[in-house]
């Protein structure tokens, strides 16, 4: 190997390796990333919340958001939330809404239930671009909204590709 | 200079110092990791030392591969069975044409690939296999390697041998004609390569259970290939892995059905011996 | 290729019963923000919406944005009064619709 001090194209400085190595992420599995544009925001995703569930005033109790402590990937996030209701024709879910505080955007998905959906628990997969909160809200027939949030880790892998 | 540097990032890598994590979520890892280890449906995807990719993904990504339902490479089951039954080609035939139910004629066809190709004197994958088959016996055009009837099919193929145990094809008859290939394959495994001058082996021998950042470092076993992998958000095939491996390390990738793959992926199914086929699997 | 659904849920159940429908459908789920190799945007395209209904009456609707991952899941229940069949539709940005239909009786 040469003892030449000069620098070849050959020599990668140690932050091109960590990049290199840093191909292949969530990032790239997410498909969302690559740009440089503004993420989400607590507030932001606060607002969303607020204008899908018509309030900003919550209760909690009745919901909750099951979720993995650390993603396998950012890709493919399994979630189910359950909301605490008799789903009768006088008592019952009317929407679920969902949100992530630091995705490049907010919005995640709605769900409009109806007294036949008899029970009122719900299950998808989501995409998380990095460790975040994401929340949940129901807005029960009576008009009151339940709002829970569950932090999510989202870390890096080292195997791209 | 570059061997100092790499060095350097590769053992960062390798002794599993994550970069870049807070104290939080090192030990959230930490304990992940933990959970894995304690799993109580390990036992059944061990055996000896020898350990199936299945024990180092999260419950969550277990569960997946648990309910056929939920593994989304059951959509590609699906396509296989719709393209087992379908016409195509000249000859005017579709694969139940002249093998009947896949259920029982390909049981156990999993163990057969790679498998010994007199005609070009190499060994010959599934993948290769079948476009020759398509060709010569249908008179039907190629699939590519990674494109969905392809993957489709060979998860289908491979879904018949599902709980078998991987089991070498090599015997005392053959054992001449194959074990060079099979040397080969080990050599490819145990070679330095790239810009990283990392072989297979480092990873997914030497530090197996590390992390690499967030991933726990897994044997490297092909049993659940063609798999479902989470980073894809589809299904691909081992080449495929092989690619992105030696892509990972800047090592120049060969192509799929390349001798060099080829023979890698006879080495690993022979290396795997005694682990339950899980093909198609969940994997990260 | 295929955009073949999968739904799975019982065939036959009790009157009043409050089953579980899981639904899975190939897609990938583009987000719009991902660039192709020249470095334009590769353009948006998801399913944006899943509606199921029975005997022609809602049960419930969900509207996708590009944070729900590729192959989208998702399952939800219904109360079975009767017999019946289940609806599903999927709808794309595009406004292509894929449908599939479910039947099932009360014993």
């Amino acid at each position: 190997m040469s003892n030449s001090i000069r620098k070849s194209e050959n020599t990668l400085e140690r932050r091109d390796v960590l990049k290199l190595l840093g191909l292949g992420t969530v990032a790239a599995a997410t498909g969302s990333i690559v740009s440089s544009d503004a993420l989400a925001t607590p507030d932001s995703a606060a607002k969303l919340i607020s204008k899908l569930s018509g309030t900003s005033s919550y209760k909690s109790g009745k919901i909750t958001l099951k979720m993995p402590e650390i993603a396998e990937n950012g890709a493919t996030v399994p979630l189910t939330v359950r909301v605490d209701s008799p789903m009768s024709a006088g008592n019952y879910v009317k929407s679920i809404h969902l949100a992530a505080e630091k995705n490049p955007n907010p919005e995640v998905a709605s769900f409009h239930l109806t007294p036949a959906s008899g029970k009122a628990e719900i299950s998808t997969r989501m995409r998380l671009g990095k460790t975040q909160n994401v929340i949940a809200v129901a807005v029960m027939s009576d008009g009151s909204v339940h709002r829970v949030s569950r932090l999510v880790k989202v870390t890096i892998g080292g195997c791209g590709g | 200079m570059i061997g100092r540097k790499i060095l350097l990032a590769v053992a960062i890598m390798g002794l599993g110092i994550t970069i870049g994590f807070t104290n939080n979520a090192s030990i959230a890892v930490a304990d992940e990791a933990e959970k894995r280890a304690k799993d109580p449906r390990n036992k059944h995807f061990i055996v000896g030392e020898i350990k199936s990719g299945y024990v180092y993904m999260t419950s969550q990504t277990r569960d997946m591969q648990d309910d056929d339902f939920a593994n989304p490479a059951f959509v590609w089951v699906d396509t296989g069975e719709e393209l087992w039954n379908k016409v195509n080609g000249t000859a005017g035939k579709s694969c139940a044409s002249c093998h009947k139910s896949a259920a029982k004629s390909m049981k156990g066809v999993a163990n057969t690939f790679p498998r010994y190709d007199p005609k070009t004197k190499r060994m010959i994958a599934m993948q290769a296999y079948v476009n020759r088959h398509l060709g010569e016996k249908m008179g039907a055009k190629k699939w590519k390697w990674e494109s969905e009837q392809m993957l489709a099919m060979t998860i289908y193929l491979k879904l018949q041998s599902r709980g078998m145990p991987v089991k070498s094809i090599i015997n005392d008859q053959n054992r001449a004609t194959l074990a060079p290939f099979l040397a080969k394959g080990k050599k490819f495994f145990e070679q330095r390569r790239g810009l990283l001058d990392m072989s297979c082996k480092h990873c997914h021998e030497d530090y197996v259970g590390n992390m690499a950042r967030s991933n726990v470092l897994s044997m490297g076993m092909p049993n659940g290939f063609p798999t479902y992998r989470l980073q894809w958000q589809k299904p691909g095939s081992i080449h495929r892995r092989f690619s992105g491996c030696n892509k990972s390390i800047r090592a120049k990738p060969y192509k799929r059905g390349s001798e060099e793959y080829t023979n890698l992926e006879f080495y690993l199914i022979h290396r795997s011996a005694g682990l339950k086929w899980e093909t198609p699997a969940v994997r990260n | 290729m295929a955009s073949k659904p999968r739904v799975k849920l019982p065939k036959s159940v009790n009157k009043g019963q409050v089953v579980q429908i899981k639904t899975l459908i190939p897609h990938k789920m583009e987000t719009g923000r991902r660039k192709n190799k020249k470095g334009g945007k590769i353009p948006r395209f998801i399913i944006n919406k899943v509606e199921a209904t029975f005997n022609g009456k809602p049960v419930i609707t969900a509207d996708f944005h590009p944070a729900v991952s590729a192959n989208p899941y998702f399952s939800f229940y219904a109360r079975v009064e009767e017999s019946g069949t289940f609806k599903f539709v999927w709808t794309d940005d595009k406004g292509g619709k894929v449908t599939t239909s479910k039947k099932v009786a009360v014993k």
